[in-house]
């Protein structure tokens, strides 16, 4: 009758005719079990506090490392400058630099119109069957990883043009960065009040002007925002790009030329046997973590601003 | 009749523009289709040349073209199962401190450093993993863990930093933000008048909790599956700590290689036509397992909130 050991979590052993989880109270409750349930009690909820102490940790610990061993190169040396030859110290990743932006920016430059359309298409007309399978198939796309995309980007880009390109390249980011882009569109286009589109509709404008001269417009900064995070966590691939775009220890604007990126860089500098090379890649990742995080929030705000005025 | 024109152009030109938008909502297909056809493509000549043997034999010799891939799908189960042994409960843990216990206050910030957690590129993982965690992990972890725990066959062996060890919590620390932000969603979607009920009748806190935790189940497997999803086809981080050798030990504390990691490491450099094929094959592996792993979860979260989260939108 009388609960044995601790009333703890969903132990309901004892109480006969409660369904609920939780032990109850109850005035034949003996003092120790109520002490008992108060410890396990105190002991859940006090772990569930480490468990998000623990989880916050290592983004403190990442941030502080990439900042003690990544700053010291971080000069305008480093943006500034050509890679030495191996062996010699010194030199920068101005191509890699560069050549992420170029990238990063063909894949916008695929991705952008396409995820945009396809969100706008969902979240306007998205009933029927048809709907459901590009959502489905969208949420898929964002589930395939990315090593996968470089694979079939290799075969359907690398080997048919012969050699690896910034374009190859390009084209894989811009199939990461679809998913994202359409789920998040469709979901902050559906966020514009209805109101909107009743108004217009009853002035007399045919649907496509009502969405794209009264929906859209209201919807622009949140679509700019979702464009942004999408275009900055493509910026931090590396995994396609290692058999798309390649590398290049040169200059090269070249689109259908191997091209260098950070991502690719930091890879190839942090395995390098060589303290120099090594303290670059902390250099790259650092400004790597800058460009995906802070230059996106940033980007952010001015839109936000921009749309107060 | 004037009238009859204006309407006519109207319903064409609002034809025009759904269909346009339609047609790029149909290139998501396009693209699908595209990687599964190059995939399979690309490792058919190695399905036909090697078959089944593929997955069971552990040999892995591109000089006398001998390819099996068991020591990589082995891998990648052992990591990412190791991942989730840490990041499980931490996450859901988390997960009830943000959704029941925080206040809202102390809940942004550690949402806001679950997203900068999920928008760190993985390569950045890979070097603090590398160049911090390993050698922390071969001075002070691993040498304890032999000598207190070395009768077991998991802790076996040398301490060398890098290995399977090192890349389950580089994978634990980069899915905890998967588990923790949907969870935390479903945990905020069940009913409170489950927690309002227990307490009423006399529950303590945490055995409210558990009630909405058990309402949350399925909810919260799903993010777990989903996490997996991300751990199974996790690249870089795990290819600069996990060692890159293809064998299978039971040991933690040893070097092994994932099906991704192979794939990093050796696709530009396999010269071979059946080489590149067993490469492509593994690819296609990575492929078909996360698919299925994803498209349970996506039904798992789904059900779990009644259509309510948006995965795709999730960290």
């Amino acid at each position: 009758m009388i609960p044995a050991g601790n009333g703890g979590n969903g132990g309901n052993a004892g109480n006969a005719g409660v369904v609920v989880a939780g032990a109850p109270w109850s005035d034949r409750t003996p003092v120790h079990v109520r002490a008992l349930r108060n410890i396990w009690n105190r002991l859940l909820i006090g772990s569930c506090v480490v468990a998000a102490t623990l989880v916050v940790l290592p983004l403190g610990l990442i941030l502080w490392h990439l900042l003690a061993h990544g700053l010291s190169g971080f000069n305008l040396a480093f943006f500034l400058n050509m890679p030495k030859p191996v062996g010699e110290v010194g030199g920068g990743m101005a191509n890699a630099i560069v050549g992420t932006l170029i990238i990063v920016g063909l894949g916008a430059v695929v991705a952008l119109p396409i995820g945009i359309a396809s969100g706008v298409y969902l979240a306007e007309y998205g009933r029927g069957r048809f709907a459901t399978m590009v959502r489905y198939t969208a949420d898929l796309l964002g589930g395939v990883p990315s090593i996968v995309v470089g694979v079939a980007v290799y075969g359907l880009v690398v080997l048919p043009m012969g050699r690896f390109s910034a374009i190859a390249g390009g084209i894989a980011l811009g199939i990461l960065m679809l998913p994202t882009l359409i789920r998040s569109t469709e979901e902050i286009v559906r966020l514009v009040p209805q109101s909107y589109r009743q108004g217009a509709l009853a002035l007399g404008a045919p649907r496509w002007r009502v969405t794209q001269q009264v929906v859209l417009p209201a919807a622009r900064s949140g679509i700019v925002t979702a464009a942004m995070l999408a275009v900055a966590r493509a910026a931090g691939e590396t995994a396609p790009l290692l058999f798309t775009a390649l590398g290049n220890r040169f200059w090269s604007l070249d689109l259908d030329q191997p091209m260098a990126t950070l991502p690719v860089f930091i890879f190839d500098y942090a395995r390098a046997p060589y303290d120099d090379w090594n303290r670059q890649a902390w250099t790259g990742a650092l400004v790597l973590v800058l460009l995906v995080t802070v230059i996106s929030a940033v980007l952010r705000i001015t839109v936000r601003r921009i749309r107060a005025r | 009749m004037s009238h009859v024109k204006v309407q006519h152009r109207g319903v064409s030109a609002d034809g025009v523009y759904k269909g346009l938008l339609a047609a790029a909502a149909a290139l998501v297909f396009v693209v699908v289709a595209l990687i599964v056809y190059e995939v399979a493509r690309g490792a058919e000549l190695s399905i036909r040349t090697i078959g089944w043997k593929f997955l069971t034999q552990t040999e892995w010799d591109p000089v006398a073209d001998k390819y099996g891939a068991l020591p990589y799908i082995y891998g990648t189960l052992v990591s990412s199962l190791l991942a989730l042994l840490i990041a499980v409960p931490l996450g859901v843990g988390s997960a009830v401190f943000l959704a029941e216990i925080a206040s809202r206050r102390v809940g942004s910030i550690v949402s806001f450093v679950m997203e900068l957690l999920a928008a760190i590129p993985s390569i950045v993982y890979g070097i603090w993993g590398f160049f911090v965690l390993a050698p922390f992990l071969r001075v002070f972890i691993e040498p304890w863990l032999i000598e207190h725990f070395g009768f077991l066959p998991l802790f076996r062996g040398f301490p060398f930093g890098i290995g399977m060890l090192n890349a389950g919590i580089i994978l634990a620390i980069m899915i905890v933000p998967t588990i923790v932000s949907i969870s935390r969603e479903v945990l905020l979607a069940t009913p409170p008048t489950f927690r309002e009920a227990s307490l009423a009748l006399g529950a303590t806190k945490a055995e409210a909790i558990g009630v909405a935790l058990d309402a949350a189940r399925p909810g919260i497997l799903g993010a777990i599956i989903l996490a997996l999803g991300r751990a199974l086809g996790e690249t870089m981080a795990v290819t600069m700590v996990i060692g890159n050798t293809n064998r299978i030990s039971l040991s933690l504390l040893d070097p092994g290689a994932t099906m991704s990691s192979i794939i990093a490491n050796e696709f530009t450099e396999a010269t071979g036509k059946l080489y590149l094929s067993a490469l492509v094959q593994i690819a296609l592996v990575l492929f078909a397992v996360t698919i299925v792993v994803n498209a349970m979860a996506r039904a798992l979260v789904y059900w779990a909130t009644g259509g309510r989260r948006d995965v795709a939108g999730a960290a």
